[in-house]
């Protein structure tokens, strides 16, 4: 059994310790908005933050996830209130297919942590998830909408 | 075709209020289903719009939502014609059954200048159903949706309802017709009389709808042109929107699976032992061409896969390479005993007789969809009958696939739909996901949720093909084009995709089939992505051995397609073609249309010290003939360009010794945040028949960003992708054209 801290909830899971963290929260605690994309680490559609900082958790072993603070894209809400960036992203219309958008939320919640008023350079820096439909115009336009509120 | 007509009909909803719905139908079916109405009464045959008591909306949409926002674009047609408030609208997918096809309607829209693609059609197997002359189709493809269900349905079934609810007003109030006013939900009368459409449905009800609603003129709309946000936005924001790999049951098992590796190979043996010794591993399964493993998660299922080691019979395609497939390209081209699509005048003699004549080769490899979403689907077999979850394109021939591949009755397959993570083609013609998921099912208890890994996923779809094309053409003293003689390797769909819109007087499209040993599937926009990039290409090259200016060269050439030519001449002025860019960097200019949406791009192009082409910039000028909803057909051009442009700079899947080279991403680039370029669209609302809006963008990117290349360093590429070519950083200053 390992402990981890999702979304502020101490929860204790069956998994062997090299079971990457994706696959824990979505087949042991069935927590489906993380989502699987390549396995490899290459496309972010698994973004989640762990102690903040994102991080593909396709190939985190849930084993050095232990007493870490995990946030999904279930746990940005507080309460019934929409997270801003999840707030500009409805705002800007930028899902399509929306797959991959929960990592590309989790991104952008960490980019603006760290930078509140990013350029566009930063942009492309940080938010390195695929967007296969090819949002990346209206992604671009909810993290600069978020970073003005 | 001429004995079918649309009918319309209408009753009472199941929880009361107000239920109307139309099919297209032969006469003799459909005085039946009028009567079968008339004796059941409240149950039509298959409602489009509900109006319930409460004064919702529900709008029906027989089609699958794939992030192009047809959720919302269908109900927007029908409200309009409803004069509904849209705060009351809801949307509700139809299932996928009979009379929630749209085939019928495709085919009658699309009767006379323009065919429906053979991939469409035929998908569907309903062997002895009770209309089975219909075409059984529910697909959503061919950027139909809106240009079909749309304008034949939605719009109709939406006036004839506002048309039973003024009728009903008027009864009830004892005063004419036309002094009733129907507007935002609500009927009201001069006199101070007023009902809101729920209080006035079952009323509504008793009459029968029209066959021919009058509908509003285009001045009057004020839902359809605005940008309206869409149903299906808010549960992609916060994780709650449940796509295929998402279904979640009590008891259920997750399996991963690898197909032969060679495409057409079979599975000869496998030790089971490795795999069944590992932790969580319930079963191995050996299907016909592939091996899985169920476990009691996805990745114990997945590990316990690659433990296996099954031994394959690779079968007659284990010698293919990419060589041996070009080589066949190239000597059925030589060969030249080809398929005559299309001539005009005579193209031979033409040629024969020119002072200048310009010849050019070019090859475009195989491509995967690579949507986010790999492919699933979960199954489950219980006291004979079928249910599946998964997202399809096509629920009806989904349906009809299961029952085929589970060999019981259609009506003994329950299919649930879900939010599909990207389509682009695959989750509507190559349902092997399914066969798969089937094939696991069956020998386990409970429901299973069959998973490709990536790498499976990219290397068991089903191929934009590879192509080649000779193009010839000659040009007189003028500059103008006096023959076009284009051959090629490869034709699918849709049949326009040949098509120049360019006066050229002799002109002839000619191919050889055969050459492509893997399977094929419809990939966005499907052959407009190649014949896109011969077709335009060529003509920039044509341009500057003209020694003209690529937007007036191309220009000169549309006296007769007023709409391209005000499309071409939108977007030049656009990208301030007239006016070179900055240092280092150029444009190039492209122009297609594709399912019946003309997109005249421009790309601007800097060449990077690591030698390859960057777009800053795009422009599209758009004619779809309407635009239903800005926004969404804003992010589909722009979208539909990043594909495009992803396939045309990085795009290329190998075969080697019969299988795919590429395994995930990394071998398999994709343009991300910082290659994406800023993308303005324009609209023009010429008022043509509308046109589709997810494929348009897609066709003529690749063309205009290598014209950009050539106009920035004089090296004409012919091959894709472009990362393929090492070019010199352009330090010349800004050109603006060849």
């Amino acid at each position: 059994m390992i402990t981890i801290n999702v979304n502020g909830t101490p929860q204790q899971v069956e998994a062997e310790e090299g079971m990457p963290l994706l696959w824990v929260i979505r087949d042991v605690l069935n927590m489906t908005g993380t989502k699987y994309g390549c396995g490899v680490g290459s496309c972010g559609a698994c973004t989640v933050l762990i102690d903040g900082a994102a991080t593909r958790s396709c190939s985190f072993p849930v084993g050095l996830a232990a007493n870490k603070n995990i946030t999904t894209i279930e746990g940005l809400k507080s309460g019934d209130t929409l997270h801003k960036v999840q707030q500009a992203w409805i705002e800007a219309q930028a899902p399509q297919c929306g797959f991959c958008q929960s990592g590309q939320i989790m991104a952008a919640v960490a980019l603006l942590s760290e930078k509140p008023q990013p350029t566009d350079a930063d942009i492309d820096a940080a938010m390195t998830n695929i967007c296969r439909c090819g949002a990346y115009t209206q992604i671009r336009a909810a993290i600069h909408a978020a970073a003005k509120v | 075709m001429v004995s079918r007509r649309l009918v319309i009909f209408g009753g009472v909803a199941a929880a009361g209020g107000l239920a109307v719905g139309y099919a297209l139908m032969p006469f003799s079916t459909a005085d039946r289903a009028k009567r079968m109405i008339a004796k059941e009464g409240t149950t039509p045959l298959s409602a489009w719009v509900r109006i319930g008591t409460d004064n919702s909306v529900t709008v029906i949409v027989p089609h699958s939502e794939m992030g192009q926002g047809v959720h919302t674009s269908m109900p927007m047609m029908l409200a309009e014609e409803l004069d509904a408030d849209w705060s009351l609208v809801r949307m509700e997918q139809a299932p996928a059954d009979m009379a929630f096809a749209n085939g019928s309607l495709a085919r009658e829209y699309l009767r006379g200048d323009m065919s429906i693609p053979s991939w469409m059609s035929g998908t569907a197997e309903f062997g002895s159903r009770k209309i089975a002359e219909y075409m059984n189709l529910q697909i959503t493809g061919g950027s139909t949706a809106v240009r079909m269900t749309g304008v034949r349905g939605m719009r109709i079934a939406g006036a004839a309802a506002r048309w039973m609810l003024v009728k009903a007003a008027a009864a009830a109030w004892g005063v004419p017709e036309s002094e009733v006013v129907a507007k935002q939900s609500k009927l009201t009368h001069a006199s101070g009389k007023q009902a809101t459409y729920g209080e006035m449905a079952a009323a509504a009800a008793a009459y029968d709808p029209p066959v021919d609603p009058p509908l509003k003129a285009k001045k009057d709309y004020t839902i359809v042109g605005q940008p309206i946000a869409r149903f299906d936005i808010p549960g992609k924001v916060d994780g709650s929107a449940k796509f295929g790999i998402d279904t979640r049951l009590p008891n259920m098992s997750f399996a991963c699976v690898a197909a032969c590796p060679v495409f057409g190979g079979t599975l000869k043996s496998v030790d089971e032992k490795p795999a069944l010794a590992m932790k969580g591993v319930k079963k191995v399964v050996k299907l016909p061409a592939a091996v899985a493993v169920v476990a009691d998660n996805t990745w114990r299922a997945k590990e316990a896969l690659a433990a296996l080691q099954p031994e394959w019979n690779e079968g007659a395609n284990a010698n293919i390479s990419q060589a041996t497939i070009f080589a066949a390209k190239d000597a059925a081209l030589k060969k030249g005993d080809l398929t005559e699509d299309h001539a005009v005048g005579n193209v031979d003699e033409a040629l024969k007789g020119a002072k200048k004549v310009v010849e050019a080769t070019y090859r475009v490899p195989f491509l995967a969809h690579a949507t986010m979403e790999v492919m699933n689907c979960t199954a489950q077999f219980e006291n004979g009958k079928l249910t599946i979850w998964g997202g399809f394109q096509d629920g009806l021939g989904a349906k009809a696939r299961a029952a085929k591949a589970a060999g019981i009755a259609i009506d003994d397959v329950t299919l649930h739909h879900t939010s599909m993570g990207g389509g682009f083609g695959r989750r509507g013609y190559s349902l092997d996901y399914i066969d798969k998921a089937i094939g696991v099912a069956r020998q386990v208890e409970g429901p299973v949720q069959v998973v490709f890994t990536r790498e499976e996923d990219m290397t068991q779809d089903y191929y934009r093909h590879a192509s080649m094309a000779k193009m010839r053409a000659a040009l007189d003293d003028k500059g103008k084009v006096t023959a076009w003689l284009h051959t090629f390797t490869e034709k699918h769909d849709p049949p326009e995709a040949l098509r120049v819109n360019y006066d050229f007087a002799n002109q002839a499209a000619r191919y050889a089939s055969g050459t492509n040993p893997i399977p094929w599937g419809p990939w966005r926009s499907v052959d407009h992505t190649q014949q896109g990039f011969f077709i335009e290409t060529f003509m920039d090259e044509l341009a500057a051995a003209a020694g003209k200016d690529p937007f007036e060269f191309r220009r000169a050439h549309l006296e007769r397609a007023p709409r391209h030519k005000a499309a071409l001449e939108l977007v030049a002025q656009m990208a301030n073609w007239a006016t070179p860019p900055e240092q280092g960097r150029a444009r190039g200019i492209a122009i297609r249309e594709a399912f019946g949406t003309i997109v005249a791009q421009v790309a601007e192009v800097s060449v990077g010290t690591d030698g390859r082409a960057h777009v800053h910039k795009v422009w599209s000028a758009v004619d779809p003939g309407e635009v239903i909803n800005p926004a969404t057909f804003t992010a589909q051009i722009q979208g539909g360009a990043i594909y495009g442009l992803t396939a045309a700079l990085y795009g290329e899947i190998t075969i080697d010794k019969g299988r795919v080279v590429q395994q995930n991403f990394p071998d398999y680039e994709m343009v991300r945040m910082a290659a994406a370029p800023e993308h303005e669209v324009r609209f023009i609302e010429s008022g043509a028949r509308t046109g589709g809006a997810g494929e348009p963008g897609t066709a003529p990117i690749a063309a205009a960003v290598g014209n950009a290349i050539f106009a920035l360093t004089k090296k004409r590429i012919r091959e894709l992708p472009y990362a393929k070519a090492t070019l010199t950083a352009g330090t010349n200053a800004g050109v603006a054209n060849g």
